[in-house]
């Protein structure tokens, strides 16, 4: 299945969005929106990518 | 002054009238030293893509460590959507209710966006959050962000990163004198601690900057510049200014004034 995680194109073997993001590896701490929707942490674990997701995983950086 | 004379946000009080920003520093030591500097305690965060999971972990380890509360921003987005989306994602990673509302509407002068402004705000509002504004000098604007429910504003001084200080202070002044009640912050634009002095002594509460600092060619001395700057504002401001005069007034007693009309 093909998704973009932060814009890279990736061939991934799960679905599961816990499991993308172990194999991307996702390290603390983070939030994620996949197609621009956000999705609380709590809802990680039963999450279903799909094919064509668009997947952003973001962390904390500087800002003014 | 034994007083307590605090800022007030979203009913949090807060000592320092100096909210400052993590980005641009020379280097992540220099940043933290700046920022412990400039006395703030609220130092502003945003949200990007992860790169290098040990830089992002390294940066949000040295924040924590300074123990200052957090301000999230939306910086850099350009719709309600995303800026949505992003103050969502800054809620859950950064466990604040807080959030700096940035919706850029033309990236000549990174001038706010206000009527996308205003819609984000609504929804925000309605989600629970707490919602502080950047935006421009408008009081209209002011006006409606404020019914809405925003109890703290972030007018612009200038465009972000220009320096330039407060470009139209009678804009400033009218939405001071409209929104008596309402907590006002001067965000960006400033470049000497002159500007933060100006918008405190002119009865704003805050002044929220980080190029000023940052760009400096020491910033370590700058934050200090700035704290005293805020400082000054506000006494002053507290102190109520002498009215402004047309002609000359001596100061000094002219009474018993030797070789007085001698001539």
């Amino acid at each position: 299945m093909n998704i973009t995680i932060n814009g890279e194109l990736l061939n991934v073997n799960s679905k599961a969005l816990v499991e993308v993001l172990q194999s991307f590896g996702a390290a603390a701490p983070f939030a994620v929106a996949i197609n621009s929707e956000f999705i609380p942490q709590s809802q990680h674990g039963n999450y279903v990518l799909n094919e064509g997701d668009s997947v952003e995983l973001l962390s904390p950086i500087q800002g003014g | 002054m034994q007083t307590k004379d605090c800022l007030t946000i979203y009913g949090e009080q807060i000592k320092s009238r100096l909210l400052i920003g993590s980005a641009l520093y020379p280097s992540p030591d220099i940043m933290t030293q700046s920022l412990t500097a400039s006395g703030a305690e609220i130092v502003t965060v945003s949200l990007r893509r992860q790169q290098s999971a040990a830089a992002g972990d390294d940066f949000w380890q040295l924040i924590k460590n300074t123990g200052l509360k957090i301000l999230p921003n939306t910086a850099g987005c350009h719709s309600v959507k995303e800026a949505i989306t992003l103050a969502k994602m800054c809620r859950e990673v950064f466990a604040t209710d807080w959030i700096k509302l940035e919706l850029i509407g033309d990236d000549y002068n990174l001038q706010p966006d206000p009527f996308a402004l205003l819609e984000a705000t609504k929804i925000l509002i309605d989600d629970g959050f707490k919602v502080l504004p950047y935006c421009t000098d408008d009081l209209v604007l002011c006006r409606r962000l404020n019914e809405l429910g925003c109890e703290v504003l972030m007018p612009w001084g200038a465009p972000i990163g220009t320096g330039k200080g407060l470009l139209n202070s009678y804009n400033l002044k009218t939405i001071r004198e409209r929104l008596p009640n309402t907590t006002l912050i001067v965000d960006a634009g400033l470049g000497l601690p002159s500007h933060a002095c100006q918008a405190l002594e002119m009865g704003y509460d805050a002044v929220l900057l980080n190029s000023a600092i940052a760009g400096a060619g020491c910033p370590i001395t700058m934050s200090r510049a700035f704290k005293a700057a805020v400082e000054a504002g506000r006494f002053a401001y507290k102190a109520k200014a002498m009215p402004e005069k047309e002609v000359a007034a001596p100061s000094t007693p002219t009474m018993g004034m030797p070789f007085w009309h001698q001539q």
